[in-house]
């Protein structure tokens, strides 16, 4: 940690980061207001695919960065699961090095369009922002800034490849293409290793491509980032399942050192109330993976998914906004999220619930699913739902939701999008009669080299968590590959 | 990318092809199933493995056209390519020497039947083992299942070879006749439906491996979720073999035609351009 913040002093220190804080009062830039991100217009966008943000002009990303006051203890920094010099990147806009700030973000974090994207910024580097915590004042865009500087550079057709060492020749193993594993990947094949991503699904990407829709992330803009990560020596293999198609012990007579899983939480949760297999009635999960990775809004493609009139999705998270505004896309007159709690305790991100309002999307909060019904065919067209008021905390710190007796009424559906949490994917626990795993499935690992049971197989992201965030996973990802090559290393030394 | 070393033309409606894939030739184990995709376009489908052959790296698999991407798959010829195909898939089937054990298969489900079969008569087992079907000339794989089976018996619905009759009036047969420990069917959902009620009242231990509508194949969307015993299941990991008796079929039916309106609209436009290209 000593090293970090000698290392940004001295970077603080460099010239032209002196130049740049004296330009401008620091009055000058507090008293400005912070920039608004541009938006397609609700109901044109409602009815398309078309990114909702579309990006920052490059006078408003400087005027931003010139915000920043570059502070000498740089709080923001605290709030970044991956580490990003959030100070050195802003100033590189600021000096209009668009480039160069792009090659900041890159030495931590090998997906910045992405994050810049979907990170919860308001509950991470922007919430302990100078301005958040002592000036009382919204916050530098940190994340509207980090979208701008890797746009640009992907725009630019300059992309810059991260720096790779020479290489040792080590192989090591990835299980899973998604935040965690690609984050992995990157930090590894940076280090020198051999890597190779095992991808269980055709295309690689993970969450990213399955179930982020892309009105929230075009998928050019992620299979961009993985095209870098290729030229950086990273391989892929995809319709590979590590523990089925090979075992961890086939691998490892191949010659792979040390693995990483972040197979991510692969198993949808569903609430066990009646009707609740009736047609009509999906996953979060699956809803998005068909519209998402199938395609299957495309009549061109072979995958159909149903575009349902009154849609309601069970849930109050990311995933559920996804999904709800994924059905008024689909066509839907009624797409409603039903929430058993009240706004405040909903887990998405303000963003989302801010965009899908102005989409037309109906919040039925404070209402729980209590069963299904369906037509002869066994179609969903009807639930019973009930009200709910809140209690006293639980243990997750919301107030708990209580039903309100003879509350119950019914409402025509459709279409149903259960999106009430995923749990931890079995199939690499059932690969490993030896992996440590909580009551939950979930991977148990060393907090500080997410080690794991098993010596060398590291593991991160939701697998470990039981169902966060892209950046989360990505943290996790690169703290892995720190663990695993100190792991490696030592084991060499040894011998 | 999986390329097709071998096509057999089992009838106008059934394929046999032999795909190279080394690595699920190598790991895969009676009961396990491959999920297939065709063109960058196409849709994820399941598909039981019939056998495989670890040593020439094959797997082999027995397709009937009822959709547009079977129709594809039974379309393509010898040195074509399976865009992605991945597996082995699902729990493999517990064979262990249990006395005499009844296998049923009806239609093409009698491919997947086959390492199951095998497995137990190489466990020790007295196999009987009924093949059914419509009519003769969609009855398949019988020499092959002669040579694991202590007995085969054939029943076609129009009486056409064999013994007419459904695949209950075999399976009550041979129950009648001698103590059965164990069965395992495998086919339409409806022929397991009424294998299993068949079983049930002999109370006759049964497995089914379901056959339902699936996307990742992997427990990531619950498409292919079932009942059983009251309780939701995931056919992919949890399965694709259940207690026959648990299974709640008429709710696995009814989800099996969950998109039956788009398959046939899609199934016509495909035809249509199948006809134009030919």
């Amino acid at each position: 940690m000593e090293n970090i913040l000698e290392y940004l002093k001295e970077e603080r220190s460099q010239e032209w980061r002196a130049e740049i804080r004296k330009s401008m009062k620091a009055k000058e830039r507090t008293s400005r207001e912070r920039v608004k991100m541009p938006e397609e217009d609700p109901n044109v966008r409602n009815k398309s695919n078309i990114e909702v943000n579309s990006g920052l002009p490059i006078e408003n990303a400087v005027l931003e960065a010139q915000r920043c006051l570059d502070c000498p203890d740089p709080t923001c920094m605290t709030g970044c699961p991956v580490g990003i010099n959030i100070p050195k990147f802003i100033k590189k806009i600021e000096v209009k090095d668009f480039l160069g700030a792009a090659s900041v973000l890159k030495e931590t974090n090998g997906l910045p369009a992405v994050c810049g994207r979907v990170c919860p910024q308001e509950v991470q580097c922007e919430s302990t922002c100078f301005y958040t915590i002592k000036l009382k004042k919204p916050p530098v865009a940190i994340g509207y800034l980090e979208r701008f500087a890797a746009d640009y550079e992907r725009e630019s057709g300059k992309m810059n490849v991260p720096h790779v060492a020479d290489s040792n020749k080590i192989k090591v193993g990835i299980v899973g293409s998604g935040p965690a594993g690609l984050a992995a990947a990157g930090d590894l094949a940076k280090f020198g290793y051999d890597v190779t991503v095992f991808e269980a699904l055709h295309e690689i990407g993970g969450v990213l491509k399955y179930g982020i829709p892309e009105f929230r992330l075009p998928n050019v803009i992620v299979d961009v980032e993985i095209d870098n990560m290729k030229k950086m020596g990273v391989k892929f293999r995809t319709n590979f399942i590590v523990g089925k198609t090979a075992s961890f012990d086939d691998l490892k007579k191949d010659g792979f050192e040390a693995f990483f899983v972040g197979s991510g939480a692969g198993l949808p949760r569903f609430m066990n109330i009646p009707g609740e297999n009736y047609n009509g009635i999906f996953s979060s999960n699956e809803y998005l993976t068909r519209v998402n990775l199938m395609n299957a809004a495309d009549p061109d493609y072979d995958t159909p998914v149903i575009s349902g009139k009154n849609v309601a999705v069970i849930g109050g998270g990311n995933t559920a906004m996804d999904s709800v505004r994924t059905a008024k896309r689909l066509g839907a007159d009624r797409a409603m999220i039903i929430y058993r709690r009240s706004e405040k305790e909903m887990p998405a991100r303000v963003e989302e619930i801010k965009h899908a309002k102005e989409e037309d999307i109906e919040f039925m909060n404070l209402h729980n699913p209590l069963e299904y019904y369906a037509d002869e065919n066994g179609r969903v067209n009807r639930m019973k739902i009930q009200k709910m008021e809140l209690g006293e905390p639980d243990a997750s710190g919301r107030r708990r939701p209580v039903p309100i007796q003879g509350s119950e009424f019914y409402i025509d559906v459709d279409t149903v999008v259960v999106s009430v949490g995923v749990s931890p994917n079995p199939l690499i626990p059932k690969a490993l009669a030896d992996l440590k795993v909580t009551d939950w499935g979930t991977i148990v690992v060393d907090k500080e080299t997410m080690q794991s049971s098993i010596p060398e197989l590291f593991a991160g992201g939701d697998i470990v968590r039981g169902g966060a965030t892209v950046i989360l996973a990505m943290g996790d990802g690169r703290k892995a590959a720190a663990g695993m090559h100190k792991y490696i290393q030592e084991k060499i030394k040894a011998n | 990318m999986s390329k097709i070393l071998e096509k057999e033309i089992f009838s106008k409606n059934v394929v046999k092809l032999v795909l190279d894939a080394p690595e699920i030739a190598r790991t895969r184990k009676p009961g396990h199933f491959v999920i297939i995709k065709i063109g960058k376009k196409g849709e994820r489908i399941p598909l039981t493995i019939a056998s495989a052959d670890a040593k020439k790296g094959t797997i082999t698999l027995v397709v009937q056209k009822v959709g547009v991407t079977s129709g594809k798959l039974c379309n393509l010829e010898v040195g074509d390519e399976v865009t992605d195909v991945v597996g082995p898939l699902g729990e493999a089937t517990h064979i262990e020497k249990v006395g005499t054990v009844l296998c049923a298969g009806g239609g093409v489900g009698v491919a997947p039947l086959l390492p199951i079969v095998e497995g137990f008569k190489k466990a020790g087992n007295r196999v009987i083992t009924i093949l059914a079907a419509r009519s003769k000339d969609l009855i398949i794989l019988e020499e092959q299942m002669r040579e694991f089976s202590d007995e085969v018996i054939i029943m076609t619905d129009d009486g056409s070879y064999g013994k007419k009759g459904l695949v209950t009036a075999g399976m009550e047969e041979v129950i009648q006749r001698e103590k059965v420990n164990l069965s395992v069917v495998i086919g339409p959902a409806i022929m397991m439906k009424f294998a299993a009620l068949t079983t049930k009242k002999y109370n006759i231990k049964t497995y089914a491996s379901l056959n339902t509508i699936m996307v990742d194949g992997t427990g990531m969307c619950g498409a292919c979720r079932v009942s059983v015993g009251g309780r939701t299941k995931f056919v992919c990991v949890d399965g694709p073999e259940f207690d026959a008796h648990q299974v709640d079929f008429d709710e696995m039916l009814a989800r099996l035609g969950a998109y039956k309106d788009q398959e046939l609209e899609a199934y016509e436009r495909y035809m249509k351009t199948a006809e134009t290209v030919s």
